[in-house]
């Protein structure tokens, strides 16, 4: 199990979109209970796919600017990015098989 | 092959109860869940009504705290889909996206799925505006009015819940009465921010890059009209997930399998509990009963049919 790290408004230009491998990106929020049932599926994709992709988490309700500018409006949500664009969106819960077959599409 | 005492399909209540009972109970004991767990609990936000909480409980911290009983007792979680289960006596044999197991028992809690309006622009809008999940959701909307489609609990628990960020909520009910208990009918009814829309159902979810409008209409009037909400959430009941069992076990007319008191199929060691099996409550506390109601029994079974072998 790797814990993702945190992303904000500030860093996310640095963390995710200057990233030279593919990033996943998990929005989040404190309240939203299914988003905390998502986690231990990312953070074991996390350890599965070390060194290959990177993850970070992004709090949507201290990081309104990036939530908005990526236009979510519901979480979980989970983006894929590469090269500084997205290459997969992920609404709500989908089986791990899934979400494992997004990232290896963009390796 | 890899063998397990005790297979779980699907990681709600009843699925984590049975994990909880077959674990302690010192069967090799393995959790499927296909997506995330808690099941209909892990999108719900308090819960009023069950026994031991007076003053209620977070629904995700209660099917949390089930599942680490679960784990603590040795059960093991596993993200996994099942996609096929079948009969290799005396074993049932269950294909999963990574590979093949062989169990002694299976218990399948794979529970229900919401259902969708079918309505065009709802599928488009899915994240834009269209949910199934108020307490996920309902904060993108703070200040905006917001449509909710349904009657029954659900649908009214989510609605009062939306209350809280929406400026308003309406309630569109293709009925003129609800279905919802008498307590939640009573504050929603009083509620400032709701408002019900009577006999209509929505032909249409509008927007492009976000839900701006719902077309409705008027069952009575055959009137249409137009509604502007910013997001629709839709609470109109559940099918039962029971395509896994296809062919395998009778099942009612509503898709749910039928079961005996112990939770039992006619397949031997197969059994079925919670929101899945036919003739039950729906209720959280009622699941978890239904799953180790089935646990005692698997545990009964691998005694007579597998211990006096080995």
């Amino acid at each position: 199990m790797t814990h993702p790290a945190d992303t904000t408004d500030a860093t996310f230009d640095a963390d995710v979109l200057q990233s030279d491998t593919p990033v996943l990106v998990d929005f989040w929020a404190p309240w939203c209970g299914p988003c905390r049932m998502v986690a231990p599926i990312v953070e074991e994709l996390a350890g599965e796919y070390e060194g290959r992709v990177k993850f970070v988490k992004l709090n949507t309700d201290e990081n309104p600017k990036i939530a908005s500018q990526f236009g979510i409006r519901s979480i979980p949500t989970l983006l894929v990015f590469k090269g500084g664009e997205i290459a997969g969106q992920i609404v709500g819960f989908r089986p791990k098989s899934d979400l494992a077959k997004r990232l290896d599409a963009v390796l | 092959m890899e063998q397990i005492d005790i297979a779980i399909i699907g990681g709600g209540p009843a699925g984590i109860a049975a994990g909880i009972y077959g674990a302690r109970g010192m069967r090799r004991t393995v959790l499927f869940e296909r997506a995330v767990l808690g099941g209909q609990i892990a999108t719900t936000g308090d819960v009023e009504n069950y026994p031991g909480f007076p003053d209620g409980i977070n629904g995700l911290d209660l099917a949390l705290a089930m599942h680490r009983q679960a784990e603590q007792f040795g059960a093991e979680t596993r993200y996994e889909s099942v996609t096929a289960i079948r009969q290799e006596p005396p074993y049932i044999i269950l294909t999963t996206d990574e590979g093949e197991v062989q169990a002694k028992t299976v218990i399948v809690t794979a529970g229900a799925e919401p259902n969708k309006l079918g309505v065009p622009g709802e599928s488009e809008l899915v994240g834009k505006g269209v949910s199934y999940c108020a307490t996920c959701d309902a904060a993108f909307f703070r200040g905006v009015p917001v449509a909710l489609v349904g009657g029954g609990d659900a649908a009214l628990d989510e609605a009062l819940f939306t209350t809280r960020y929406a400026s308003k909520v309406y309630v569109i009910h293709r009925r003129d009465t609800l279905r919802a208990s008498q307590i939640l009918q009573d504050r929603a009814l009083a509620h400032p921010k709701i408002e019900f829309i009577w006999d209509t159902v929505v032909e249409q979810v509008n927007g492009t890059d976000a839900v701006t409008n719902l077309t409705l209409r008027n069952l009575k009037t055959e009137q249409t009209s137009e509604l502007p909400v910013a997001a629709m959430f839709v609470f109109i009941g559940q099918t039962p997930n029971s395509d896994v069992l296809g062919g395998l076990v009778p099942l009612d007319n509503g898709g749910h399998v039928l079961v005996n008191l112990w939770m039992e199929t006619p397949v031997p060691g197969l059994f079925a509990a919670g929101d899945l099996r036919a003739e039950a409550a729906k209720q959280l506390v009622s699941a978890a009963g239904d799953g180790v109601t089935a646990a005692i029994r698997a545990e009964h079974y691998i005694s007579d049919h597998f211990d006096h072998r080995e």
